[in-house]
């Protein structure tokens, strides 16, 4: 993956530039030692590592508009960073960049349960989100895999999604209102406890923007009083074909199930050995997760056994106790995991019309033959927000460039089918160069020209999402 | 006629973009003659007709901007599936005729009660394709459920009010129609009460997908609570809400009255209405306002998202003149810019003539950003120049 030539003269003002930030921030929150600032090279994209010149951590919005304000006037750029879970390599640093990591700033700023709303520091995990609603029984709905570690700020710059947003929908649904940094320095408040925009949705547009327009300090999000209860049940079939037509049934049946989730065999019998669930013997598997009172839950899984039993499928496995429903969810929360102990992997997460479900995966299992790669299929069947598992090895010379070319097969076919390059993963520098398969050029362009008008020397997070050689001359400007 | 442009396909509506040097209003059923419209020729989309895609089992459904609510309710209803934003019908309070259309519903954001649920127009929203001001045809989103590639143009078109380009296609997720539906009346003496109520009910876990208040004829408030799915499910949350909300009031499950909560029918015959989005418990500060500011008058208010949207309305004869008019616009566009939300003056007879910014004014770096964003897009500022003041 190509990354842009550090610019020699932001180098040769490295001492200068650490000592205009230690005179806003406390001593420690400048981190410029090349032995400290290699925590902060890589992502969850670990195949891709460079350390930042300097690492800043501040603590409030006023720290962070003062790092701007000097990042800014000396034409350094600067990488936002939560808690660099992304998988698509979206706080990568550059040799000369500012990193600047929200990670101290995880205070909960005010909890408003009659209006259904909390207010949080960015830096604040997406779990420890819920977790401090939990005693009121609300919850922050979208949950994305890595909701332990990953912090709102990424969230937010990703619009991050997760296995229940079928019902709950993604980040953007459920963000009301930021505090956001310009680059210049300039705090600017959008939205807040209220819905909808007073003007252009500008909201909208930085739920996404993965750290170019802005940098996010604080965050305002809707939160939702739990169900009474969720309970799964699973369904085993003998094609892929015939658990999408299932899966397009329920959903057409009215039944809104909360989470929907396909396994295909390679993932089913990987999950199988790693965290022995019980997975029965099959090609494909369905998760349907439903919520509400005892009865409800009962209503609706009797509803979806129904439809399920039309389709012959090989086991029906309806959860009777939380005890059955987490040895079903085991398998599917285990997935990465297992997959990882097996081989190195790389997540992909286009997404595709469910209809196209059964060419899609017809298709990978041909590039799978014909690249020579394995590869397992978990992913969000409902909203057809796929998870292709390509398996390689790493120590294996041109194994990766293998997998990578293989990848980039697979989210063309995506786009060809009428879907896209990423349901919630995000562009980072990983589907940066398959934009043009998605966009025309005049797409693009009104993109680049969004940040332009945030950013306009294009110094934040400035060589991802765009393929380089199409934001070369702003990024050189 | 040589007033208004009606091109029949993207192609001519490009053409005709490209041929014009004049600002143009943007229109697609005008039903919403809504916001600061300056005296311009018109662009209708009202031929850009037709369903191009729908998939129920994929609950995706794509369409021409031209093509009217109707006809896409009519087609999802075939299949029991609906728009869930529920966009509210504008004809009966604007007093207009003509047919909404989907670029109308998205370029102006246009959602109804279940908003508060299942989120708004916006949310609904997977792709648009649209005209910029120089001619260009642009893309963004898809029609996929869940895309984050690249940045999300689809949420800055809606309600964008035609400022930002022209649509010719919109890429919308759609959902199953609910089996049943059931509204519970709680009728509450106050303002105050009904809020509590609502947000009581918002709180509980039985997915209540709306929450408005009323004024009743015998002075009290009608808080109305719906829940939506199948039989057995909606009857379990009616017994156990009627048990919560008992102590706000009587409780009475009554006849949907969705549409009139929605549609505002009742108000049709009042000459100035404002529509305020605030904090759902700040709408008692805004009542108590205008309860200060025109308590001789009196005034329309209706309750909707738990409080969180308010509707104001003012028969003739509840306000003075055009000063006292003008006076109170700007004391409630003032009083919610301190609270943080926004309110935007839909109609009035009375303020036809008078200068005023329509939508709530914006903090100066939006504003900024707002008017750098416009010149990138329409940099010859000709589509609905200043509409959106």
């Amino acid at each position: 993956m190509e990354m842009p030539q550090p610019n020699s003269e932001i180098l040769s003002k490295k001492a200068k530039i650490a000592a205009a930030l230690r005179a806003v921030l406390p001593y420690d929150a400048v981190i410029d030692d090349p032995s400290e600032t290699r925590a902060y090279e890589c992502d969850a994209l670990t195949a891709y590592r460079c350390p930042p010149m300097i690492a800043v951590l501040p603590s409030t919005t006023q720290e962070v508009s003062d790092i701007l304000k000097i990042c800014h006037r000396e034409g350094v750029p600067v990488v936002p960073r939560g808690s660099g879970t992304s998988l698509a390599g979206g706080a990568l640093p550059t040799a000369d960049c500012v990193i600047l990591g929200v990670a101290k700033m995880n205070n909960v700023l005010e909890t408003d349960y009659e209006n259904r709303l909390i207010r949080v520091q960015s830096g604040r995990t997406n779990l420890s989100v819920s977790g401090a609603v939990e005693e009121e029984d609300f919850f922050y709905a979208p949950d994305p895999s890595s909701q332990l570690a990953c912090a709102i700020a990424g969230n937010i710059a990703m619009n991050s999604g997760g296995a229940h947003c079928l019902k709950y929908g993604v980040t953007t649904n459920n963000l009301m209102g930021v505090t956001l940094v310009m680059m210049d320095g300039e705090i600017v408040e959008i939205g807040g406890g209220y819905l909808d925009a007073p003007g252009l949705d500008i909201l909208g547009v930085i739920c996404g923007s993965e750290g170019q327009l802005g940098v996010v300090t604080e965050a305002t999000l809707r939160i939702l009083p739990k169900p009474e209860g969720a309970r799964p049940v699973m369904i085993a079939f003998d094609s892929n074909e015939v658990a999408g037509a299932c899966v397009a049934d329920i959903i057409k049946a009215g039944v809104l199930p909360v989470a929907i989730e396909f396994m295909d065999r390679p993932i089913i019998e990987i999950c199988e050995s790693f965290a022995k669930a019980g997975y029965p013997d099959c090609e494909a598997l369905l998760i349907v997760e439903v919520e509400g009172s005892e009865a409800e839950i009962q209503d609706q899984l009797g509803r979806i056994s129904v439809i399920a039993q039309k389709h012959n499928p090989v086991e029906l496995r309806q959860s009777q106790s939380a005890a059955e429903s987490a040895a079903i969810w085991l398998g599917r929360k285990s997935a990465f995991g297992a997959v990882g102990q097996v081989a190195d992997y790389m997540c992909l997460d286009g997404t595709i019309p469910v209809s196209a479900l059964p060419e899609v995966l017809r298709r990978i299992k041909e590039l799978s033959d014909h690249y020579g790669l394995r590869v397992g299929n978990v992913f969000h069947a409902g909203d057809g927000n796929m998870h292709p598992l390509i398996m390689f090895n790493a120590n294996k010379e041109g194994d990766l460039e293998l997998c990578e070319a293989m990848g980039a097969d697979v989210l063309r076919l995506c786009v060809e089918v009428g879907g896209c390059l990423t349901g919630e993963h995000g562009v980072g520098i990983e589907k940066r160069d398959l934009m043009e398969d998605q966009y025309t050029a005049e797409d693009l362009e009104i993109q680049m020209a969004v940040k332009d008008v945030f950013d306009p020397g294009w110094l934040l997070n400035p060589s991802k999402v765009f393929p380089l050689s199409v934001s070369q001359s702003r990024r050189a400007s | 006629m040589s007033d208004r442009l009606n091109p029949e396909s993207e192609a001519a509506l490009v053409a005709a973009l490209r041929e014009t040097a004049e600002p143009l209003q943007i229109m697609g059923g005008g039903t919403r003659p809504i916001g600061n419209i300056a005296p311009a020729k018109i662009l209708s989309t009202s031929r850009l007709q037709g369903i191009t895609l729908y998939e129920p089992g994929a609950m995706t459904l794509v369409a021409k901007s031209g093509t009217t609510i109707e006809e896409i309710e009519t087609i999802l209803t075939a299949e029991k599936q609906r728009l869930a934003f529920e966009p509210m019908d504008h004809r009966a309070i604007l007093r207009t005729s003509g047919h909404p259309t989907l670029g109308g519903v998205i370029a102006a954001n246009v959602s109804g009660p279940r908003r508060i649920q299942v989120g708004a127009a916006r949310d609904f929203a997977l792709g648009v394709t649209f005209v910029d001001g120089t001619g260009q045809v642009l893309s963004n989103g898809g029609r996929v459920m869940k895309n984050v590639t690249g940045y999300d143009l689809v949420k800055l078109m809606s309600g964008s009010w035609g400022t930002l380009g022209v649509l010719t296609e919109v890429a919308l997720k759609v959902l199953p129609i609910a089996e049943t539906q059931a509204t519970l009346n709680v009728h509450v003496a106050t303002w105050a009460d009904a809020v509590a109520c609502m947000s009581a009910a918002l709180g509980t876990p039985f997915d209540v997908s709306g929450a408005a208040t009323v004024q009743a004829e015998d002075g009290g408030f009608d808080s109305l609570i719906r829940v939506e799915g199948f039989e057995t499910s909606v009857q379990y949350r009616v017994t156990e809400l009627t048990k919560r909300l008992a102590k706000f009031g009587a409780v009475d499950v009554v006849h949907d009255p969705w549409a009139e909560v929605k549609d505002l029918g009742a108000w049709a015959a009042l000459d100035t209405v404002w529509r305020i989005s605030l904090r759902p418990t700040d709408s008692l500060k805004l009542i108590a306002l205008m309860q200060e500011l025109n308590q001789e008058r009196g005034f329309h208010c209706q309750l909707d998202w738990g409080g969180g949207l308010i509707w104001l309305g003012l028969e003739a004869v509840q306000i003075a003149d055009a000063q006292a008019g003008l006076a109170l616009h700007h004391a409630l566009q003032t009083f919610v810019a301190q609270l943080g939300g926004h309110a935007t003056l839909l109609t009035s007879d009375l303020l036809r003539d008078q200068e005023l910014c329509h939508f709530q004014p914006l903090g100066p770096a939006i504003e900024r950003v707002s008017q750098t964003l416009r010149e990138k897009f329409d940099p010859r500022g000709i589509l609905n120049p200043g509409r959106m003041s």
